[in-house]
């Protein structure tokens, strides 16, 4: 099945409001939608974060799912639990099969950072979860502190900007290239931008996650972690992907694709300037041109990088 | 709440969506207002809502142009923070921001 515009889109909202993200919250938008197409049969193992402090306040939970609060250390190794556990039951006749899918829920100092290694376990057990990375680009539940995933020169709390350091100093973590190397069967990028894109590969990573592991690493603006206006949330995650930040791609069955917009991008002059994407967020706004050219430099690394993984395992 | 010894094994909520019980509305600055006569039901605004506050509504509309609409989109102002997304993204600007307090 695939979802072609917004009227195809789930309706029933599994996710409900009253949770206490910030007012413009990216990643609020990211679990509506994962929550939204993985459906009701589903048990939902966060680890802590943002997502997780603010849904479930004792005595509320925002989950119309089965939800699992577990530590940083160990999303991806409760749920390798929770997964065998439905199997063993299942096998042993105590319980009915019943397809439940288990969908890990992560923020990037949960995943690039703390988590890794229980991610890294469960790819290579090959236990049948979807892991949903939900990027916002540094530890934010706990003040803005810098993570794998904070990109270079990025003011964050731990990485300050002053005369001698220009907010972080080094590069973004190629978590995807990670999880890749564990030859899972699917893996994405997706951006709360483009929700018909996210919604489609959320359903075919829920799909194949019968099959084995998969992955999705979701781009999720934060409001005060990035420094822009509350209403601009979905314009800098659309920017994201338009300037070549954030490309969108999936790998499927050793198979590697550009999604659109980014198929068209591998041609530089199809992106629009970085600075459009980094001037709408004071998390950037130190940045020197040198510093910004640089930044595109690194970013033309990147997409000859990419260039190369089509040119090998492109259709 | 009278200590722990009174929370369910494992501190389990039973209650799913129970944060709808939480009137979010009061955290607004700005109040979002859809123009019925302008919006054409893309959708746009419920898709991008982060906190589920656009409701789409199986309620006919007819414009005073005489186009008649299956559905209306509507605010729930009890959960909506006043972010602004849906006004930033509605592509024939139909949503007004408005200040709550004059
Ligand atoms: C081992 C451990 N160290 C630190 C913390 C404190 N802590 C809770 S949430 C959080 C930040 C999480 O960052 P991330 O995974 O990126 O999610 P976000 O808050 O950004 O959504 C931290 C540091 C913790 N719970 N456990
Ligand atoms: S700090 Fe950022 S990620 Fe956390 S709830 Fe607020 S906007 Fe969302
Ligand atoms: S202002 Fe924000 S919270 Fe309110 S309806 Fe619009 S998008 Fe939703
Ligand atoms: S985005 Fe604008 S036109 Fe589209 S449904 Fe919402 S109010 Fe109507
Ligand atoms: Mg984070």
């Amino acid at each position: 099945m695939t979802y072609r515009t917004i009227r195809d889109l789930p309706r029933e909202e599994l996710f409900a409001p009253g949770h206490s993200m910030c007012a413009g919250c990216g990643a609020a938008i990211a679990m509506r939608w994962l929550t939204k197409v993985a459906g009701r049969n589903t048990i939902i193992v966060n680890a802590t974060g943002c997502v997780e402090v603010t849904t479930t306040q004792f005595p509320h939970t925002a989950w119309r799912v089965p939800y699992l609060h577990v530590a940083f250390e160990n999303a991806a190794a409760a749920a390798s639990g929770v997964e065998a556990a439905l199997r063993v039951l299942a096998s042993k006749g105590l319980r009915a099969p019943s397809g439940e899918k288990v969908v890990v829920v992560a923020g990037d100092g949960g995943t690039y950072d703390i988590g890794l290694q229980s991610l890294s376990g469960m790819l290579e057990r090959g236990h049948k979860v979807l892991y949903v990375l939900y990027d916002n680009e540094a530890y934010m539940n706990t003040g803005i502190q810098r993570s794998g995933s904070t990109p270079k020169y990025a003011w964050t709390t731990t990485t300050p900007v002053g005369p001698h350091i220009k907010g972080k100093v080094q590069w973004k973590k190629d978590i995807m290239g990670i999880v890749l190397a564990h030859r899972v069967v699917y893996a994405a990028t997706a951006s709360i931008a483009y929700v018909v894109d996210l919604a489609n590969k959320a359903r075919k990573a829920l799909d194949y996650s019968e099959e084995g592991p998969t992955f999705l690493h979701v781009l999720a603006p934060c409001v005060p972690g990035w420094r822009y206006p509350e209403n601009k949330t979905v314009e800098v995650a659309r920017l994201a992907v338009e300037t070549g930040y954030f490309p969108l791609y999936e790998w499927e069955r050793g198979a590697f694709r550009l999604n659109p917009p980014s198929n068209t991008h591998m041609d530089k002059s199809r992106r629009r300037p970085l600075k459009e994407f980094l001037r709408l967020q004071g998390r950037f706004t130190h940045l020197t041109d040198q510093e910004i050219a640089e930044i595109e430099a690194e970013l033309d690394t990147y997409w000859n990088h990419l260039a190369k993984l089509v040119q090998a395992y492109g259709q | 709440m009278s200590g722990w010894r009174s929370l369910p094994a494992g501190a389990a909520v039973l209650r799913p969506g129970s944060t709808a019980d939480n009137i979010t509305g009061t955290w607004r600055v700005v109040r979002p207002v859809i123009d019925q006569e302008r919006c054409i039901r893309c959708g746009i605004c419920w898709m991008y809502c982060p906190d589920s506050a656009i409701l789409e509504l199986k309620r006919e509309y007819t414009t005073r142009g005489g186009k008649r609409y299956e559905v209306t989109y509507e605010v729930d102002y009890d959960h909506c923070k006043g972010c602004g997304i849906c006004a930033n993204e509605c592509p024939v600007k139909a949503i007004e921001v408005v200040l709550e307090a004059k």
